[in-house]
């Protein structure tokens, strides 16, 4: 079927802020589909709430709104745009449910919008519980059977006729507290009777019990004829029991033979047929590791994290196709980008494996669960290419960033044997690590699996990585061992060190025999077909086919890595649009990246693609191949920054800013130098190494103080010290991995936070805007609420941020970007760091002022001048519009984790309010960041001391609103006593009814909780309140300002919003 | 122990020996599934062939009954990586002692990327599998050119006739299957609707399998170049003049192509592997098909009073299948049996039971 033509208008619903389950993927997804849309003449208008995201870019669709993504504002840019279609499968599971929520309130019928890709009927097949059960129950597809019950004898009788063992889940219990697994009748009562007493509504789901199982997935694709193809399947290691997002996972499957393998696919292609799916489609299986017998766990009608996965891992662009399909074409008329020769309609073959292991933030969340449970927790992930297993598992160990580079990187082997057995029994982000310690016991396979049901297969491959481990202790490193090494991936410092050599000797004995790195191209069909798009990996031992080319000008643009709390999407957005900006002026363009949720690893975005670790012995053979001209790290967040030194041994020229300055910003000694030359004052402070060193400059300077190690992104380990028992702590917890630089240790100074982001062209400096952040310092900016333009500020200030701003840039020699955060006190500005490169706010900054910073930057990096590309150097004038960034957090996801806001950086995502008043971007703001209040209009506070005068004016702004407020002892007794008509209500270690009472009794909006201290402790009273609020979904407030910004919010309520179209908005 | 791979233009691949340590020549095809390799060695269509699986990982479930015949029939077997340790519930053993077992000569450890390329480029090649490490590639070149594969069908089908049928009931429909190399799965598709497959020898005569009386012929998949069959195609002739419905795979398709006066010819380096695109050109419907052929036949040379293309390649657009005008006979290229491979056009067995009602 050719293109409708009817279609000529489409709005694209974004995913909003990244929260954990929900990230880049949808960005790229997304951009993907937009770029594929206009690529056919089709109008797009583009609804995200999320400013970091490429999506949003005016280049990418022609109508831009970066608004909360709810049914009103949803109605309101559909009443000014008038669509004819909506494509609501791009934008994950946010998407799908607003374009559900859309079509369900007659907002369609009412603007003759019409649902592309796929319709409501197949959404709700496809989402809805019972509906689901139905369609496959019609098709003969199996689902685990399950039943919800409300008395023990029901439970009995059904688990009677699905057999044991059975999954017990409450309904409405803290995080599935009273759950578990019964194996037979006597465990069965037990569990079932705690199970209906806990729960609220006296209510739990009898399940059969299928972990332990193989966990596969497929990503199908089907047109609107009926052809159907899949694009991948995928293997999760981690049996069922572990999130898929969680799981190390493997494409394409392993362990499965054609008789499973073509089994599962055939049921997955009769499920996209039943559900008559028009699109990219997600089918998840459980199957019996000993047996024909599976289980459809989950259908996802939409393209999702791990068709971004399948996309990357195959080269077969699934959301460009998808979007095709939803203009009309089939299959057979879609020609496949890689080989520019096939067809859509094909599956892709592998000659390659591919390993995907997640990211997971318990390095932020000391305190946090680590244990993986069906509950994803990661934020990210990396995936891997190699010709085997071994190789792709060790290269996406060391892409991860983590202080990991091979199976010896966690040590378990102080542990008895029995411990270590218990430990296997856990089921966390280190398993494959104590399983490679089993195994150096001796542990067998069968007993390893037995425990983890982890398939033998796997646990061989393991101990192949472990038997080279040994190979290369005891052996003499003949050319032989080491090609076999590094065939499976072993990096030269981890041989030196089995060795006994160092990683030079190691190195040199690599590139004096010819030991060296190869690439081979991903082209979607295993060699069969010529192809042109230069994806590679790297392979040992193999025959290069990597292109040389020589063109005038070649750039490599180092990427960011796995996403995580603090180097977000945001450095994506940077690294793309640097490549797009270099390739604007001429140059080839190399791109360097391993996560496969993101833009930057499209094919189409360089020149070319290496999916490569981004360490520096995976960086180093890239440019012995591709010799670049120059190198660009300022883009690529920490992980790029990191590459520095190593590329400038290995000759390659830092395009930008050089790292000598880099480093003079970093280094706090000669940092304080430059301070002192250009006379910007600092908090006072001192470089320590230890606990001891820490107390005496803390105690030199006063407490609080702000202590975190140098060179880190997003404040990690970062925290206010109020006594020396805490720097012990603090110390302690930064010097678990060996620093190699010192710590830095500050007067902690409380005022007004104030970020600027600047291009410098070494002479001229352009400062788009200056930010102001809501909360006061000692939260960290990645967390805070920041306005711009900043409104509190005098102009004296601004004029001496301004001025500041360019004594540093010049002092640092930046040319390229440079962000720098100032605390504003009684008028003196003084500077909190100095970073000469991208930041977190660059995408947002740059749309709501219309000046394409990034661009700029990458321009004057090449040698233009900021006056030279038309801009008047200095603070560019104000924008029309105010715009507010928002933090979001995914703390109901990560058990255990502390909530209360500090210096270090704990959201995983922002969403954007954008207005003409204050107020309404404000309000925008909150919405958009899923704070929907008020629904019961009661509330609980509990302050410290410290904060008490301030909390009387906010419980005085909510009491206005009509909130009922209750307060622990202290915190009412205050309140009382300053004309609040608050009410008292028990700790939680006093008797009920209590605070806890009234959180689970889920009558409560709003928690406004300050912590004491800079750090909780698990067992205070404090933590429990925030955790139990997070975890019931109650909104929670740590700091007294936001608990302002909140009462404002509210307080300017509006029912009508004015949808700003960015895309509009211009500067000069 | 070393192994060689020595191909017709000289290149040379050194790796490991796996299985038997026999030189052998053969001709060297790839084939691009990721799974079915046990399906693979098995289907008799590559006999007189040299298999490169370009999945680099192989026999990881090891060996399970899922075998297309009772032998594996490849003249070699080259991989990049045999699993050391296969891993599956229904394993019986792995690949290596499979191929030892059968004194099947093969080499792991080559770029198997590197060789599919070359063979993409140059087109399919003779090639030279040996642990001598002191050949001499000027005595081995000429023998390679002169390598050809010959009458393979002979080689491969079955010695008498037999009889397959599902336990109890009557057989809903009785079937003469012509043996020319056979897939397992062909006989089974058919017992598995109900039909009583009786399997006869390639050389049977029309006339023998005529007298028998049944509802539907099928004409089995094969080894070799269709045009090496000259007896065989003789006595097609005659059952494409008999009124019995007729349904032919792979190699069958293009003998009824030759015997109703069509051509066939050697493709650059053929179709091998799970993921080619077919398309039905009666409904539009793209089907994702299993592949193992090096002919085809030449949509030019059909006679349209005789022949019309039912199916074609959606890559490549070369012929994937043909409807017989006026007769009960249709034909395809591809495998709809699959094993391996995806199971989409399984309903064209369901199509001949609807022919021979």
């Amino acid at each position: 079927m050719p293109r409708n033509k009817e279609i000529k208008k489409v709005l694209v619903i974004g995913s909003g802020p990244i929260v954990i389950g929900q990230a880049a993927e949808f960005d790229y997804a997304g951009t993907q589909a937009c770029r594929s849309l206009k690529e056919e003449g089709v109008e797009v208008v583009l609804v995200n709430s999320n400013p970091a995201t490429i999506m949003t870019d005016k280049d990418i669709a022609d109508q831009v709104y970066i608004e909360p993504l709810t049914v009103p504002v949803l109605e309101q840019i559909i009443a000014k745009e008038r669509p004819d279609s909506i494509l609501p499968t791009l934008g994950g599971q946010a998407g799908l449910n607003l374009g559900m929520e859309l079509s369900e309130k007659g907002i369609l019928d009412k603007y003759g919008v019409k649902l592309i890709g796929t319709t409501a009927e197949t959404i709700f097949k496809a989402e809805d519980r019972q509906a689901f059960k139905d369609t496959m129950e019609k098709i003969g597809e199996p689902c685990a059977a399950s039943l919800v019950v409300n008395n023990v004898q029901d439970g009995i009788k059904f688990t009677n006729t699905i057999g044991y063992p059975v999954v017990l889940r409450p309904a409405f219990t803290l995080g599935g507290s009273g759950g578990g697994i019964a194996h037979n009748e006597t465990e069965l009562i037990e569990i079932l009777t705690n199970g209906l007493r806990l729960s609220r509504v006296g209510e739990v789901l009898v399940e059969r019990c299928i972990a332990g199982w193989k966990e596969i997935e497929y990503e199908v694709m089907r047109d609107a004829n009926g052809n159907c193809i899949t694009v991948c399947n995928m293997e999760n290691i981690d049996p069922v029991g572990v999130h898929t997002g969680d799981s190390i996972v493997v494409a394409p499957s392993q362990t499965l033979g054609d008789k499973e393998y073509q089994m599962l696919r055939t049921s997955a292609l009769n499920i996209i047929s039943e559900l008559n799916i028009t699109g990219g489609c997600n089918v998840q299986y459980a199957l019996h590791p000993d047996t024909f017998e599976y289980c459809v766990i989950e259908v996802n009608p939409r393209v999702s994290r791990s068709s971004a996965l399948a996309s990357k891992a195959t080269g077969y662009p699934i959301a460009k196709v998808a979007a095709k399909i939803a203009l009309g074409y089939t299959l057979d008329e879609i020609k496949n980008a890689i080989t520019g020769k096939t067809y859509a309609s094909f599956e892709p073959m592998l000659d390659y494996c591919v390993v995907k292991i997640p990211r997971l933030p318990f390095d932020k969340f000391l305190t946090a669960k680590r244990t993986l449970t069906t509950q994803m927790k990661a934020t990210g992930e990396v995936m891997s290419i190699c010709n085997n297993f071994e190789g792709a598992l060790m290269k996406a160990i060391r892409s991860l960033e983590q202080h990991v580079d091979s199976l010896l990187s966690y040590d378990f082997s102080d542990l008895s044997k029995e411990e270590l057995l218990a430990q296997l029994e856990k089921v966390d982000d280190r398993r494959i690590w104590v399983i490679a310690e089993a195994l150096r016991r001796g542990i067998s396979y069968e007993q390893i699996h037995d425990i983890t049901k982890i398939d033998e297969w796997f646990i061989d491959k393991l101990a192949i990585l472990v038997e080279m481990e040994n190979r290369l202790k005891s052996e003499e490193l003949t050319l032989d061992l080491l090609r076999e090494a590094k065939r499976i991936e072993f990096p030269d410092n981890v041989i030196a060190q089995l060795t006994g050599k160092s990683e030079k000797e190691i190195h040199d004995m690599r590139y004096d025999n010819g030991i060296v790195a190869a690439y081979k191209m991903v082209d979607t069909c295993a060699a069969e077909f010529e192809a042109t798009t230069p994806y590679y990996y790297s392979v040992f031992g193999s025959e290069n086919e990597a292109e040389e080319t020589n063109p005038k000008k070649k750039v490599l643009v180092l990427g960011s890595g796995p996403i995580r709390i603090g180097q977000g999407i945001e450095f994506d957005y940077c690294s793309v649009h640097c490549t797009w900006a270099f390739a604007k002026e001429g140059w080839e363009t190399v791109i360097v990246n391993n996560n496969p949720e993101t833009v930057s690893t499209d094919f189409d975005i360089a020149d070319k693609l290496y999916f490569e670790p981004l360490t520096p012995e995976d960086v180093e053979a890239i440019v012995k191949l591709e010799k670049p001209d120059g190198a660009v790290v300022q883009f690529g967040g920490q992980t790029a920054i990191k590459l520095t030194e190593s590329l400038m041994k290995m000759g390659v020229k830092i395009l930008g800013t050089k790292a000598e300055d880099v480093d003079a910003a970093e280094d706090r000694e000669l940092f304080d130098k430059i301070l002192e030359e250009t006379e910007i004052p600092r908090a006072a402070g001192g470089t320590v190494f230890t606990a001891e060193e820490a107390k005496e400059v803390a105690n030199r300077l006063g407490y609080p103080v702000l202590v975190r190690p140098s060179y880190v992104l997003g404040g990690q380990g970062m925290k206010i010290a109020f006594n020396d028992e805490e720097i012990e702590e603090f110390i302690g917890i930064i010097n678990r991995i060996a620093q190699d630089h010192p710590i830095l240790v500050d007067k902690y100074l409380q005022g007004k936070e104030i970020e600027v982001d600047a291009v410098c062209d070494g002479t001229d400096i352009l400062i788009p805007g200056i930010m102001e952040h809501i909360e006061r310092t000692g939260v960290h900016s990645g967390d805070s609420i920041s306005v711009y333009p900043a409104p509190t500020i005098s102009d004296h200030v601004k004029e001496t941020i301004v001025e500041y701003t360019k004594r540093l840039a010049k002092a640092l020699h930046v040319v390229g970007l440079i962000n720098i955060q100032f605390i504003a006190m009684d008028e003196e500005v003084y500077v909190i760091e100095v970073n000469p490169r991208s930041s977190r706010t660059v995408p947002y900054i740059s749309k709501v002022t219309g000046i394409p910073i990034v661009d700029l930057a990458t321009k004057v990096i090449i040698g233009n001048t900021i006056r030279g590309l038309g801009y008047e150097p200095g603070l560019a004038p104000t924008a029309d519009y105010i715009a507010i960034k928002m933090p979001v957090f995914s703390f109901e996801k990560l058990r255990g984790a502390e909530i209360s806001l500090g210096p270090e950086m704990k959201s995983t995502g922002e969403c954007l309010g954008i207005a003409k008043t204050f107020n309404e971007a404000l309000y925008k703001a909150f919405l958009g960041a899923g704070v929907t209040l008020p629904k019961y209009k009661q509330m609980i506070m509990t302050v410290k001391d410290a904060d008490k005068p301030e909390a009387v004016d906010v419980a005085k702004r909510f009491e206005a609103l009509g909130y009922k407020i209750y307060a622990t002892r202290s915190t009412a007794k205050y309140l009382q006593e300053h004309g609040v008509n608050a009410l008292r209500v028990n700790k939680i270690t006093q008797e009920s009814p209590n605070v806890m009472d009234l959180i689970l009794g889920h009558k409560i909006d709003l928690v406004i909780d300050t912590p004491t201290q800079g750090n909780g402790d698990k067992t205070r009273d404090g933590f429990l309140i925030r955790r139990n609020a997070i975890e019931t979904g109650v909104y929670c407030i740590t700091a007294m300002d936001t608990a302002n910004a909140l009462a404002l919010s509210l307080e300017t309520a509006m029912d009508t919003l004015t949808p700003v179209d960015i895309a509009k908005v211009k500067n000069m | 122990m070393k192994a060689f791979l020595i191909l017709e233009d000289g290149t040379v691949f050194t790796g490991t020996s796996i299985g038997s340590t026999r030189e052998v020549i053969s001709e060297i095809v790839f084939n691009t599934s990721m799974t079915g390799y046990l399906e693979v060695l098995t289907d008799p269509s590559y006999a007189g062939q040299a298999v490169v699986m370009t999945y680099p990982l192989i026999g990881n479930y090891g060996i399970t009954p899922d075998m297309e015949s009772g032998r594996p029939w490849p003249d070699g077997y080259i991989v990049r990586e045999l699993s050391r340790m296969p891993s599956n519930f229904r394993c019986e053993g792995t690949i290596q002692d499979f191929l030892s077992k059968h004194d099947i000569p093969g080499i792991a450890g080559i770029d198997t990327r590197a060789l599919t390329k070359i063979l993409r480029e140059k087109g399919t090649m003779n090639g030279m599998i040996t642990t001598d490490e002191n050949y001499s590639i000027e005595a081995i070149l000429p023998r390679l050119k002169a390598y050809t594969t010959g009458n393979v069908v002979d080689k491969v089908t079955c010695s008498e006739k037999k009889v397959l049928r599902a336990n109890g009931g009557a057989a809903a429909k009785k079937v003469a299957l012509l043996d020319f190399g056979a897939k397992n799965n062909i006989a089974q598709s058919l017992v598995k609707r109900g039909c009583e497959v009786t399997i006869y020898p390639a050389h049977t005569t029309a006339e023998e399998i005529l007298a028998a009386n049944p509802d539907g012929i099928m004409l089995s998949n094969g080894p070799g170049d269709p045009k090496e069959c000259k007896d065989i195609i003789a006595e097609i002739k005659k059952l494409y003049e008999s009124d019995t419905p007729i349904f032919a795979i792979c190699l069958g398709h293009q003998l009824m192509a030759l015997a109703t006066g069509a051509d066939t010819h050697k493709m650059k380096y053929g179709h091998r592997g799970g993921n080619h695109p077919v398309k039905d050109l009666a409904t539009n419907r793209v089907y994702i098909s299993s592949q193992n052929h090096g002919y085809v036949v030449d949509t030019a040379t059909l006679d349209p009073k005789i022949a019309k293309p039912a199916f074609v390649n959606v890559n490549d657009g070369t012929n994937e299948g043909l409807e017989y005008v006026g007769k009960n006979i249709f034909t395809v290229q591809f495998h709809p049996e699959a094993c391996p491979g995806p199971q989409d056009s399984a309903y064209l067995f369901d199509r001949f039971i609807a022919m021979m009602s």
